[in-house]
């Protein structure tokens, strides 16, 4: 009994983030092009609040900009232009994921070779430790044969 | 020694890196329109709503929008510094209402003053998406031709009236002669 409490009170708070939403609009018509309204409002982010995405930001702002990929999405234009409207007035900031240039190659880029940097050094000093005399403390058998020696 | 180097140099790097890039604003959103072309925009005139302000009133020489509204404290306290550029800059100050209450924004401006040449009611915030405004007050400088020469985030100051806009100006006078 105790479990499918558990089980449903687990369900309608997984359940409730729908109750919560903030895009309030109807749904469009054609479930594709709804879809990809969902998915783009999640990448662009909201400016005023700047950790949120616009579909979960309830600025003002966030509402005006839900509003024109909608009217841009229904009207027929791409993921892409879209993307190019909001880039060519709020610049690089606007999407979580940037564009690939050559003034974000630095931040697309940085993580994997600083994971490499970390990889090499790494094993450079697991190679040098390797190489250094016997402590005594080891398992190899000692050079002397008792203790007096 | 020498294996002290390549780390050394690696730390130094990174606490220069991390000395200049925490040192700056990351809320401030720069500005993809310097340099180019602002948008077009006709809006409904708060004086008059029946006539409309073009971007092409603005043109023929430097001039300023300045986008506010009621509702935005900052720009209550940008208000008093705007009349007094709007008289003593030697450049038209435009203003954008932004998303607000007509009545009120009249209101606010017979009481308080009105620093603005004419002002457009930008009621559903499509003009402010198209000059990338994303809070108010915002200030743009455009060129005689309407390109955007500078844009200034938050309330005007004198600050930065002197170092961003007055030179600016100048040189885009200079330029235009």
């Amino acid at each position: 009994m105790h479990r499918m409490i558990a089980y449903g009170l687990l369900f309608a708070l997984l359940a409730s983030r729908a109750v919560l939403a903030v895009d309030t609009e109807p749904p469009l018509p054609d479930p594709v092009l709804q879809d990809r309204y969902v998915s783009l409002t999640q990448q662009i982010r909201c400016l005023v609040c700047q950790n949120e995405a616009i579909s979960d930001s309830t600025a003002p702002l966030a509402a005006d900009l839900r509003r024109e990929v909608r009217r841009m999405i229904a009207a027929g234009q791409s993921d892409a232009e879209v993307k190019d409207f909001l880039l060519a007035r709020y610049g690089d900031f606007v999407l979580y994921r940037p564009r690939f240039q050559a003034t974000t190659a630095v931040l697309w880029l940085a993580p994997t070779l600083l994971l490499l940097l970390v990889v090499v050094t790494i094993w450079r000093v697991i190679r040098r430790r390797s190489g250094l005399p016997v402590d005594v403390d080891s398992d190899e058998a000692p050079t002397t044969t008792g203790r007096n020696n | 020694m020498t294996r002290y180097v390549l780390p050394a140099v690696f730390l130094i790097g990174l606490v220069i890196v991390l000395g200049v890039g925490l040192r700056r604003d990351p809320t401030f959103v720069p500005s993809p329109l310097i340099g180019k072309a602002a948008p077009d925009f006709a809006l409904p005139r708060l004086d008059d709503p029946a006539q409309l302000l073009r971007k092409a009133d603005l043109l023929g020489d430097v001039s300023i929008i300045n986008v506010w509204a009621t509702w935005c404290g900052g720009c209550r306290q940008e208000h008093p510094l705007l009349l007094q550029l709007a008289k003593t800059g030697g450049v038209p100050f435009f203003g954008v209402d932004w998303k607000d209450d007509t009545t009120l924004a009249r209101q606010w401006l017979a009481e308080l003053g009105n620093p603005y040449k004419a002002v457009g009611i930008d009621a559903d915030g499509k003009t402010a998406i198209d000059l990338g405004v994303y809070g108010a007050p915002e200030t743009f400088l455009l060129d005689g031709q309407g390109n955007v020469l500078y844009k200034h985030i938050a309330p005007m100051t004198v600050d930065a009236w002197q170092r961003e806009f007055v030179p600016r100006i100048a040189s885009a006078r200079k330029a235009a002669r």
